[in-house]
């Protein structure tokens, strides 16, 4: 895994591509690589859509070995929603398959002159294109059936949706998942729509003829992935939570901590909260033959999604998650799973963020566009997204513009990113997460739920100010280390409560690559990214007023706590003092 | 005194969802727990009106309590 791909899509006569070893940025895989890469290449001012912004694929430094949960993909890029760098990573099969065909990165540069979309196929003989304009502006569904008709099943599959065609702010990168299924997604910052401004409409990893890479010390790292999947297994929320009811467990959880963001952050309970948790749609996915338990991808131990099929017992989509049943669910008043599940079938499709898009949906009816509780409006509008109406259009642009144009005070968002699923006035280490990380609002970059609400890791009050400045930079410093190995975030749960499940985390990178990191190295590894980002976002002309929170969440008060986002705009600007 | 109590997740099997329980005045959530045959080691998030509360607190009258095993997400 020491290739670099690198594809010049604007040359004359058709995209050419060019290998080079990895070089200078040895030791990095996944978030680490893509957000070097884009500070190191990408001019901070340009146009994200424009010739001049790249686009870095780039597999973990675990992936594509037999490591449980190890294959997480990366996309990096100047961000059309943020104008920030952005790091985006999904589940599915796509980094296993990249990383045995031996690359550490692919980067897209360049814009062709023509209107021709193209596919890349990568093989274990090397890179090849073809132009693929019988997929202009269909789903991700039918673009993957026709791939795999073209191509067959031993493949993943990376495509854009019409969204990502249109270049749209919410616009995702959708990843196969072990059916075959787009249901993965590089979901954040509008990543599809460059890939759409690229004319790269599909890429295909063909795995016939691949292998797992080879472990500089096989026995070890054997010995490694043996107690790391075990130490997965026996933490209650990766070996019992997770799998028995998925990440929308949460719904309850945070609803009845009182910060779960209602009707557009209006309220942080919501009384149809019991009709969409993960308990109801654990149950309800099994009396209908689905799944509650489903892995996204080969080997993960956790297996933290399902399958959610309609009520006559066929397939709709794979298991929506907690930040989706939100955004599409209470965030809009919507308190029906059937709902939610087209929405989420909706948006996988189209290749749109179900956050950004459900958040979208709400501040339009904030806006008066729709009532809230309307899901058939919802489901409406969101197929305007696919059909690119002008109406459309303006929800797929994302929370923000859709705030403009219906003239809606309470917008949430940072850096033009939509929140996820969790009030900052109610867990006040989650806006510092939302408000300080460079890509804006995202619980995953510092996800301090866990400390201030589920007391993993320890415990910080969520409603306290103490302690959360220096929670967030700790998370985030961890997180930005577990995004550059490939691992899902989820092994950050037994990681913080086991030493053991850390130390094997580190044998792991020790015995694949013959090194000696300590927990010392891992801390400054996270240091590099999260300098690399933050340096580029400067460059790219943020300030310190960039990281806050929307006025309303230090002006209106949330029920029931009656508690609004009080850590002072001096101690954010203190997290990466380090 | 009155409570509400909320049981999650796991905690329902063989149990309820939410019920009104009648608690002798002064007894605290580890006494609540205890009654419940609950382990203490399998708790994971308890609170009280909406706020984390320890096993050795006394909740009030009219209070609800949610109990939930050890769970997470993201």
């Amino acid at each position: 895994m020491d290739k670099i791909l690198r594809i010049d899509m604007g040359a004359k006569g058709g995209p050419k591509a060019s290998l080079e070893l990895i070089g200078k940025y040895a030791g990095l895989g996944g978030r680490g690589l893509t957000s070097v890469m884009v500070a190191d290449e990408v001019e901070p001012t340009c146009h994200p859509l424009g010739a001049s912004n790249k686009l870095v694929f780039a597999p973990g430094l675990l992936s594509g070995t037999p490591a449980t949960t190890s294959s997480r993909l990366s996309v990096g890029c100047k961000s059309p929603l943020t104008g920030g760098i952005k790091e985006s990573n999904s589940g599915g099969q796509g980094a296993a398959v990249m990383a045995k065909l031996g690359y550490a990165a692919m980067i897209l540069e360049g814009r062709p002159a023509g209107n021709d979309l193209w596919k890349i196929i990568l093989g274990k003989d090397g890179v090849s294109f073809e132009t693929c304009n019988e997929l202009r502006m269909l789903g991700n569904y039918d673009s993957v059936a026709k791939l795999i008709a073209r191509h067959g099943e031993k493949c993943a599959f990376l495509t854009i949706g019409p969204a990502g065609e249109m270049k749209l702010g919410a616009a995702t990168i959708a990843v196969t998942d072990r059916e075959l299924r787009p249901t993965r997604h590089c979901g954040r910052g509008g990543v599809g729509a460059v890939m759409g401004s690229k004319n790269v409409k599909a890429i295909v990893l063909q795995e016939e003829g691949t292998s797992y890479a080879k472990p500089k010390d096989p026995d070890k790292f054997k010995e490694a992935a043996k107690a790391f999947a075990e130490g997965l297994k026996r933490h209650p929320v990766s070996g019992q939570g997770l799998p028995s009811f998925g990440t929308n467990v949460l719904t309850n959880v945070l609803n009845e901590a009182g910060a779960y963001p209602t009707r557009n952050f209006s309220t942080g309970q919501f009384e149809g909260a019991s009709k969409i948790s993960g308990e109801t749609l654990a149950a309800l996915e099994t009396s209908r033959g689905g799944e509650a338990t489903h892995g996204c991808q080969r080997g993960c131990v956790i297996q933290c999604s399902g399958i959610f099929n309609t009520k006559e017992g066929d397939f709709l989509t794979k298991q929506p998650e907690y930040e989706t049943v939100w955004s599409h669910g209470g965030h809009c008043g919507i308190d029906d799973l059937d709902v939610i599940a087209q929405l989420d079938r909706l948006d996988d499709d189209i290749g749109l963020d179900t956050i950004e898009v459900g958040v979208a949906v709400g501040v339009a009816m904030e806006g008066g566009l729709l009532p809230f509780g309307d899901g058939a409006g919802a489901i409406r509008l969101v197929k305007e997204v696919g059909q690119g109406t002008p109406m459309g259009r303006i929800i797929g642009s994302g929370a923000g513009i859709t705030g403009k144009a219906f003239g809606v005070e309470r917008v949430p968002v940072v850096k033009n990113q939509a929140l996820p699923a969790y009030d900052p006035r109610g867990v006040q280490g989650i806006g510092v997460t939302y408000a300080t990380t460079p890509m804006g609002a995202d619980h995953t970059a510092g996800y301090a739920i866990a400390t201030n609400i589920l007391k993993v890791g320890g415990y910080v009050d969520p409603l306290s100010t103490d302690g959360q400045v220096e929670l967030s930079r700790n998370l985030q410093i961890a997180t930005a280390a577990i995004d550059s190995t490939g691992m899902c975030l989820f092994i950050a749960f037994p990681v913080l409560d086991q030493p053991e499940t850390f130390q094997g985390l580190l044998d792991l990178l020790n015995s694949f690559y013959g090194l000696s990191l300590t927990g010392d190295d891992v801390t400054a590894l996270g240091k590099k990214v999260l300098s690399a980002e933050r340096d580029f976002n400067r460059r790219a002309g943020f300030t310190a007023q960039d990281d806050r929170l929307p006025e309303f969440f230090m002006k209106e008060m949330l029920p029931p706590h009656q508690i609004t986002f009080n850590v002072k705009d001096a101690e954010l600007d203190k997290l990466f003092n380090w | 005194m009155q409570l509400t109590v909320k049981l999650f997740a796991t905690f329902r099997e063989g149990r309820f969802e939410v019920t009104q329980l009648d608690r002798p005045e002064g007894s605290t959530l580890g006494d609540l727990l205890d009654s419940l045959a609950i382990p203490r080691d399998e708790l994971g998030i308890l609170l009280v009106r909406g706020r984390h509360a320890d096993l050795g607190n006394r909740p009030g009258e009219g209070d609800t309590v949610s109990i939930f095993p050890k769970v997470g997400g993201g």
